[in-house]
């Protein structure tokens, strides 16, 4: 009986947390990423994707979403490190072209989350949805439950 | 107190007076091209050279105008929507001073829009440029 109980106390709290517990998510503290990862955009936080995802991102630098953003070496190595770090720990199950997504934006619970409540105004502002600080001030700090 | 005054008023002067010229930080940058230079460079061979529209690089930046807007003065955006201060020099005095960033931007920059690495006296052409504007 008690193990019931417990058990169903462990399923609700299970239930009651967001697959993607994005309320834990925190701003990037790492000097080195904050200044190179947020100089064209702002910087993503690592929990977002899994470890393959940001080492597939640090091998192809040169090739970066339609733009190169080479490193030298010793920078790409040491962010690559914090990435991998504190990358999310489980990978996703939907895979793009058999690979785990590159994008945030292109995530299930991303365009699930996005597909209504974006309005046209505000993704006009927002220019791209890769854009996050345009809609959620707090984006940075990982705060994006705000608005 | 005069001489707290006269000290302060210095300061706000010197202050005030320094974006007028390059600073010693970019004197040190500029003669790193200077030196690998075989002629001299020109301001407005570096103006037609951002205003240009290249082949060879990446399809969505075919030019330097393409994120920084066509006059330097102005505030960019990168493809990312993100706001890029002026390349002016008059609007941000604190650009051009450390040659690791100067090269890293120039590189990236290069090799997305045109293709290929720039040249030096692509490089220092462009920095006259935006040392006149
Ligand atoms: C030279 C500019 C530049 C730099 C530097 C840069 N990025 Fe990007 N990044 C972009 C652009 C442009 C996009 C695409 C934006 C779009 O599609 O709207 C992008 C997109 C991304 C995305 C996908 C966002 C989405 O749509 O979900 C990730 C992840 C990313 N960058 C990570 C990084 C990391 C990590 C670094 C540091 C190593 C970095 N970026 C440095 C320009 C840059
Ligand atoms: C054009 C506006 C816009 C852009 C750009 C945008 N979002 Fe959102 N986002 C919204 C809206 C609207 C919601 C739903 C309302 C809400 O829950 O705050 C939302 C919800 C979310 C949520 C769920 C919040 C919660 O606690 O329920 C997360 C996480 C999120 N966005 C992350 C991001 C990330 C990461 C980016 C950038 C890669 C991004 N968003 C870009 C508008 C935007």
């Amino acid at each position: 009986m008690k193990k019931t109980l417990v058990m169903t106390a462990m399923i609700a709290a299970m239930a009651l947390t967001p697959a993607n517990t994005w309320s834990k998510n925190r701003g990037v503290k790492d000097e080195l990423t904050k200044t190179e990862c947020g100089a064209c955009h702002m910087v993503f936080q690592p929990r977002f994707l899994p470890a393959v995802s940001w080492t597939n991102i640090m091998s192809d630098l040169g090739n970066h979403f339609g733009e190169d953003a080479t490193l030298d070496e010793e920078t790409r190595i040491k962010i690559e490190a914090y990435l991998v770090k504190k990358a999310r720990k489980k990978e996703f199950k939907k895979v793009i072209d058999g690979k785990q997504p590159i994008r945030i934006t292109e995530i299930r619970w991303f365009k699930r989350e996005h597909r209504r409540e974006v309005s046209k105004r505000a993704m006009k502002r927002a220019g791209t949805m890769s854009n996050c600080v345009a809609c959620h001030k707090g984006a940075e700090r990982g705060q994006y439950d705000d608005d | 107190m005069k001489k707290i005054l006269l000290v302060l008023s210095t300061a706000v002067m010197v202050a005030l007076a320094a974006p007028a010229f390059a600073g010693a930080k970019q004197d040190a940058v500029m003669d790193h091209y200077k030196k690998l230079a075989k002629g001299s460079f020109s301001a407005s061979r570096g103006k037609a050279f951002f205003g240009a529209t290249h082949t060879g690089g990446k399809p969505a930046t075919p030019s330097c105008t393409s994120c920084h807007t066509k006059s330097p003065a102005n505030t960019g955006h990168t493809r990312a929507n993100k706001p890029i201060a002026p390349m002016a020099f008059s609007k941000s005095p604190d650009r051009f001073g450390e040659l690791k960033k100067v090269e890293k931007w120039f590189g990236r920059n290069c090799r997305s829009v045109l293709g290929r690495e720039c040249t030096v006296q692509e490089k220092g052409d462009f920095l006259a440029f935006m040392f006149s504007q």
